[in-house]
């Protein structure tokens, strides 16, 4: 049931870098991550590339497969045609360390920034209620795995390295929008989302949503809602009549 | 120092390894107001907790109100076969409820009851519906909660940073030597403590759930500076792993399948748990099937599921089904969970099962069974710890989760890895900040010592004995799989102990290409030396076992035996480079736990 | 249009784009369907007249507020141009700041980006943080106004059973024209309500939706709604363009309507 193919690796580093081909045979079953592997335990073992759970519940293993922002551990390789030309290349958005792996730190500092959860006082009892609907809602944001390729499509960023101090991408927004809808939060962070972490810069073109591995509804749950709130709080035109009026 | 060859950086406490423990152990040590920093190997939040899926064990009563603290030691206890450090048992059982309500309070949301508390689900070995869970990924909700929360609190945190050998200033610790994955260049730690999070060992054997991180590097550390190891030979064979395909055998099927009214079938639709019920757990244990059914719902009047035996009953259960010939397709056993619950309830419960199963295997969890079996998952051995304080026999190291051993004696209970990760993760973050604090002056490692072990980690580049690093490494997987696996034997134990022997020196041939930049070959090597020796310390301890019980079954010794084994450890320490192994009689339990156990024969 | 992105070195790979599927006829497409309706619309909108065949009045007009319509619906004063233009800004803006929309051209037509992981067609890129793509911020205005306008197609769909006799009285029927602009109607109520403001002022805003029974519940329906939003934004646009054109053609004779009873 073994099939070949070419598999077109990026190799290099900051400095630059090429696309190398690999002939390799791939079992039945096997994913892009599992020929990655195989070449390098037999052809390039100096071959770099991120990857730890191998299940899709880690979001270390991601890269552009023929193009598309995807985890390496969850494309399996009958996706393709035996014989056919399968393109590897790093995610685009970051800087490049070696071959398949980049500096994602831009992501761990954008989540620095971030206001932390501040919740309520506990009930009179000693314990905290919250409801399975009210937790729901954010339980979804609490599913990313952090593979960044939310971060990596967003034209944004991608595109546009000067945005880069000005917008937190949209892993923040779904991190932002887990902590805005928390039922016992009580931080105001609509401030924060419009001016330090550009939640204006999204144009809502959905294509962190599209590359999401865990299917979160980036745009419609998490960066629309907060829009709207950011909206309640700026771009009411009746409250600013009326703090324009009352002088404030 | 100015004069330091390498980057060189200065803590009170440096944590190695950032999953559940070690965040734990960091946030702890921060707040005990002592310099902090966590070392891991991954990338903040990668690793391996990420993967555990059914839940946190913690009598926190809202389920079931008759459970507590007892109840939960009594189960951890005779999961682990009584080979467990009481002390432990009893710290994590009455410590664990605390540790879940804080992360609810740093932000964690777990699945609710109706009256909106924490809801708990079933087990194996839990006598209780006891885990705190989130769907089937609450590893991954417990790891992200902790690291964010440490980020909140300006924990300083070196991530991808490869730690290889511990610095000793006379008989205690005093830092770390190690690369960064990214350059390959070395790096210091001066630390006056340090916490062992390191994890387990999981990638000696070939069919494993852990990831690549899960070398035995903890294990090797503190060994190598002469700390004590117990009960190497207890690895736990996780019942349910994927078989098929090829390339995925051995990733988890979370226990929670089972727990939420799963059941394992052989090839002619048999429900053979029924058949394998010990008598050690016959008196807790449903006989007909309408009875372990009626279980899920009544808990009062029914007794538990065979299903949810604790793991190494199920693990050699399904692993003699499918000797006798009755397993399926692909040499696993069927786990049939379709038939029993709605599709509905089945993607709500279980969303990341049915994901996986569905990119990975074609198999729709909803309708069809999935093909399971055993899987290496977790090492109940490792690093000896005193039970209050998490510090191991060498002054100013601590280590804590699954590094650590002791809480779950000969078997671990699913769930009690998290809240054990929770419990001693923090204990060992305190008493490590405590040893900081009252220790004077600064950590001084030796220099000379410092550039012997870098020439040490460079040996790879100029080998010229032409030995790939992954070949040895399926060697070495391949001898562990079929000769340490879930059935042992002393013909086989003294066949692999040859054969690490052999692989030991080709080590010494690894030649490794490239540079130091990111060079997975280069990393691999060294890894392979922290493989090695757990693997030596397994088998050596598996050896000397001779009897079964729990993660350990000896074909040519296949009862426990109580007078002897039963009350001792295995100990391991270094001596003039060899491992060597004594026995050292367990703890003694006090009189009125002890009564725990009386009353219920 | 200023300048394409130039490609960002970051060490791998600068290709436009290393996509191999047909990526760009998404967005051809929806050039082609947007600027098809633009173009109808407009001419449709300013031509003012055709627009009423008794009892069937045209979307593009409703609500008449001149007096001097064909149709009118409520005269408020005498308006020299066509009535449309006193209402059309209502559900032009409406589509225009939706935030389906605001997908769709600003990776066809603006080509900010024109697919995924395919490269920005500009330079420089501020979103809508600046004037005047700022004002996509009173998106939930539009949807009052805009929501204001489906009720009167309701109300024109309700007069469509109503039919002229011979004696100039009116009779209860109904014409192939009323069902017509029931589904017009329906598909704009469709698309208005199943709008992210809607979701959001139903509930979305709040962070503890179980303590409000009725907000939770008219939250989750519009959720349900919601996931079908660009769905709806096509059929009803699709639709209201064809209820015009229906309409337009009785009134200028080419066709005649179908009448059941």
């Amino acid at each position: 049931m073994a099939s070949e193919f070419t598999m077109r690796v990026w190799r290099g580093d900051i400095s630059g870098g090429e696309f190398k081909d690999y002939r390799v045979e791939a079992q039945e079953g096997m994913v892009v991550l599992d020929v990655i592997h195989t070449i390098q335990a037999t052809q390039a073992p100096d071959l770099a590339v991120r990857w730890n759970c191998k299940a899709g519940k880690c979001g270390s293993c991601s890269a552009e497969i023929n193009g598309k922002p995807r985890l390496m551990c969850m494309t399996r390789m009958n996706l393709f045609e035996p014989g056919e030309t399968i393109t590897i290349s790093p995610i685009q958005t970051f800087p490049l360390l070696r071959d398949l792996v980049t500096d994602v730190s831009f992501n761990y500092e954008k989540a620095k920034s971030i206001p932390a959860l501040k919740l309520k006082a506990k009930e009179a009892d000693g314990t905290r209620r919250m409801y399975q609907d009210d937790v729901d809602r954010v339980q979804e944001f609490h599913k990313c795995i952090e593979c960044f390729l939310c971060q990596d499509v967003c034209h944004v960023i991608r595109d546009h390295e000067d945005n880069k101090p000005e917008f937190a991408g949209p892993r923040s927004f779904v991190r932002l929008a887990s902590l805005e809808m928390h039922p016992l939060d009580e931080e105001d962070r609509r401030e924060f989302l419009k001016s330090d972490a550009g939640l204006g810069y999204c144009n809502i073109t959905k294509c962190c949503t599209e590359v999401c591995p865990e299917g979160i509804h980036i745009t419609d749950n998490a960066i629309i809602p907060l829009k709207e709130r950011v909206v309640d709080a700026y771009y009411d035109p009746v409250v600013w009549l009326m703090n324009k009026l009352t002088g404030k | 120092m100015a004069n330091d060859k390498y980057e060189t950086h200065e803590y009170d406490v440096i944590v190695i390894g950032a999953g559940g423990a070690g965040l734990r152990a960091a946030i702890e040590a921060s707040a005990a107001g002592v310099k902090t920093a966590l070392i891991c190997k991954s990338l903040l939040g990668k690793a391996h907790t990420v993967m555990a899926e059914g839940g946190i064990a913690a009598a926190l009563r809202n389920v079931y109100q008759e459970d507590n603290w007892k109840v939960h030691f009594r189960d951890t206890m005779r999961g682990g076969k009584m080979l467990n450090n009481w002390r432990m048992a009893q710290l994590h059982a009455q410590e664990a409820p605390d540790r879940v309500l804080e992360l609810e309070e740093w932000g964690a949301l777990f699945d609710r009851t109706k009256d909106g508390r924490i809801l708990q689900r079933d087990f194996g070995g839990h006598r209780y519906a006891r885990l705190a869970h989130v769907g089937d990924r609450t590893g991954l909700e417990m790891i992200r909660t902790l690291q964010q929360h440490a980020v909140h609190k300006g924990i300083d945190v070196y991530m991808e940073c490869n730690i290889q050998r511990l610095l000793k200033d006379g008989d205690r610790v005093c830092g770390a030597f190690g690369y960064w994955r990214e350059s390959g260049k070395f790096v210091t730690f001066k630390s006056k403590a340090i916490v062992l999070a390191t994890g387990g060992v999981g990638k000696a054997w070939k069919f494993t759930s852990n990831s690549w991180e899960y070398t035995g590097d903890g294990t090797t550390l503190a060994a190598d500076v002469g700390a004590d190891l117990i009960d190497m030979e207890m690895i736990q064979f996780h019942p349910t792993g994927m078989v098929w395909p090829n390339s995925v055998r051995g990733i988890l099927v979370t226990e929670g399948v089972r727990g939420d009214g799963g059941t394992l079938r052989n090839s002619e639709g048999e429900r053979f748990m029924f058949n394998y019920i010990t008598d050690y757990f016959r008196a807790e244990t449903a006989e007909t099937e309408e009875e372990a059914d009626a279980w899920y719902e009544d808990k009062t009047n029914n007794r538990r599921t065979p299903d949810l035996l604790p793991r190494d009953e199920v693990a050699r259960a399904i692993n003699a089904e499918v000797k006798a010939g009755r397993g399926s397709p692909h040499g696993g056993v069927l786990l049939d969970i379709a038939s029993r619950r709605s599709a509905e309830y089945i993607a709500r419960r279980l969303p990341s099962m049915h994901h996986q199963f569905k990119e990975l295997a074609d198999v729709d969890i909803t309708k069809e069974p999935m093909e399971v079996g055993p899987t290496c998952h977790y090492i109940m051995g490792g690093v000896r710890v005193e039970a209050d304080t998490a510090a191991t026999t060498v002054p100013g190291l601590y280590a804590a989760g699954e590094v650590a051993a002791g809480l779950h004696g000969a078997n671990r209970l699913g769930g009690n890895s998290l809240s054990d990760l929770l419990v001693f993760g923090r204990r060992a973050g305190l008493y490590a900040a405590q040893y900081a604090q009252n220790l004077e002056g600064h950590p001084s490692p030796d220099a000379d010592q410092i550039e012997q072990y870098a020439q040490e980690l460079l040996a790879p580049f100029n080998n010229d004995g032409g030995e790939n690093p992954y070949t040895v490494h399926m060697a070495l997987q391949d001898c562990m799989q079929n000769l340490v696996g879930i059935i042992r034997t002393e013909s086989e134990l003294k066949k692999a102990q040859t054969e690490i022997a052999s692989l030991k020196e080709r080590l010494a041939k690894v030649t490794v290409e490239g540079h130091r930049q990111y060079n997975p070959g280069w990393n691999l090597a060294l890894d392979l030396q922290s493989l090695l020796t757990t693997a030596e310390a397994t088998t050596m301890g598996a050896l000397e076992r001779k009897e079964s019980r729990g993660g350990h079954t000896r074909e040519d010794h296949p009862g426990p035996d109580p007078d002897k084994y039963g009350k001792i450890n295995l100990v391991l320490r270094r001596k003039d480079g060899e491992l060597s192994l004594s026995e050292e009689p367990l703890p003694e339990m006090p009189d009125d736990l002890k009564e725990l156990f009386e009353e219920s024969k | 249009m200023s300048d394409q992105a130039v490609a960002v070195n970051r060490g791998g790979p600068t290709d436009k784009t290393l996509r191999l599927d047909a990526w760009w006829v998404e967005p051809a497409v929806t050039v082609g369907m947007l600027s098809t309706f633009l173009i109808y619309t407009t001419w449709a909108a300013l031509v003012n007249e055709h627009y009423y065949a008794e009892p069937y009045l045209s979307p593009f007009y409703s609500p008449c507020l001149s007096t001097s319509c064909m149709h009118v619906t409520l005269g408020l004063f005498d308006w020299p141009l066509s009535p449309a233009i006193l209402i059309l800004w209502a559900p032009a803006g409406f589509r225009l700041t939706c935030y389906y929309y605001r997908k769709a051209y600003y990776r066809s037509f603006w080509m900010s980006p024109p697919a995924c992981a395919v490269r920005d067609g500009h330079a420089q890129y501020s979103g809508e943080t600046r004037f005047p793509l700022l004002m996509q911020n009173l998106h939930r205005y539009f949807f009052y106004a805009a929501t204001l306008v489906v009720l009167f197609l309701w109300w024109d769909a309700l007069l469509a059973f109503s039919f002229p006799t011979a004696d100039g009285g009116s009779e209860f029927g109904m014409g192939l024209g009323t069902l017509v602009l029931i589904a017009n109607a329906a598909f704009l109520s469709l698309y208005s309500f199943s709008c992210h403001s809607c979701r959001h002022l139903c509930g979305g805003g709040l962070d503890v939706l179980s303590q409000s029974p009725l907000r939770f519940k008219l939250w989750r329906q519009v959720s349900r709604l919601n996931e079908n939003h660009m769905l709806f934004a096509w059929i009803s646009l699709v639709v209201v363009m064809l209820t015009d054109v229906y309409v337009r053609f009785i009134s200028m004779g080419y066709i005649s309507d179908v009448r059941f009873f």
